[in-house]
């Protein structure tokens, strides 16, 4: 437990309260982009660096700015005064809280509160590389034809209805 | 506390944010970003098993993660154009308000 994982964890669970709590979109999106941030920087502390930057890459320079152009595309028509949070909100916010309370009981009461911390290992990206194009070229593939059909699907469902 | 089961806290944490804004709010694309959320608490779980695992050479925890940012980012451009498409529909992207299949 030291003071970095402190830092990055009070600073990743604030800007995700954040992003679930604000009123404005806009602000909910950039506390979404902290919340990423941190978590690649968690990935980094762990010394996962190739993951670290692809979080970066992936998700604060694609995926935040997607959500961005959505929500400036679908704004507009909300009436200000409406409240954000819908009528079962109770229900809901039970949930979430049991099941916090179930996974910290469970990782309190497991043995690996008190594991030994074994030493961290060197992991190239030219590791990585090979590891992806020997062992695991067949999911890659598919990940691949995955992304092609979901983005042509995307395209699809998004664009502008015939007028019939 | 070893720092293995403080990484799997904050990641029950963040799930459980998640969790929390994707049951509550009303507005479709904060739902999405709650599911956002949770899918990012599970990759940090992965990470930090390889981690502190006892044969991190064995990448295993990192492809999963790889593996798992490529299907959340065709989730999440699936995920904006239905938003999207809903949203010239009913001129809405409150949940609440969408409740019928037929339109």
């Amino acid at each position: 437990m030291n003071v970095v994982f402190a830092i990055i964890a009070v600073v990743t669970i604030a800007a995700g309260v954040a992003a679930m709590s604000l009123r404005n979109l806009v602000h909910c999106a950039l506390a979404l982009t902290v919340a990423f941030a941190g978590l690649a920087a968690a990935y980094l502390q762990l010394g996962a660096q190739f993951v670290g930057f692809t979080q970066i890459l992936v998700y604060i320079g694609a995926v935040a700015i997607l959500i961005v152009f959505a929500i400036l595309l679908t704004r507009g028509s909300e009436p200000a005064q409406q409240p954000i949070i819908s009528s079962g909100w109770i229900a809901g916010v039970a949930v979430a809280v049991i099941v916090l309370a179930v996974l910290v009981y469970a990782i309190g009461k497991s043995s690996i509160r008190d594991s030994k911390v074994p030493p961290a290992a060197e992991v190239t990206v030219r590791q990585i590389g090979d590891a992806l194009m020997n062992k695991f070229v067949l999911p890659l593939e598919v990940v691949g034809l995955l992304l092609t059909a979901a983005l042509i699907g995307a395209v699809i469902i998004a664009m502008k209805e015939e007028k019939k | 506390m070893s720092p293995l089961a403080g990484y799997l806290i904050l990641s029950a944490f963040l799930f459980s944010i998640g969790l929390a804004g994707a049951l509550t709010r009303r507005n479709a694309i904060i739902v999405l970003i709650g599911i956002e959320l949770m899918l990012n608490a599970a990759n940090l779980n992965f990470i930090a098993f390889w981690r502190f695992s006892e044969h991190p050479e064995a990448l295993t925890g990192i492809m999963f993660v790889i593996f798992s940012i490529g299907v959340a980012a065709a989730e999440a451009a699936v995920g904006l154009a239905l938003i999207i498409a809903i949203y010239r529909h009913y001129k809405t992207t409150n949940v609440d308000e969408v409740n019928s299949l037929k339109g």
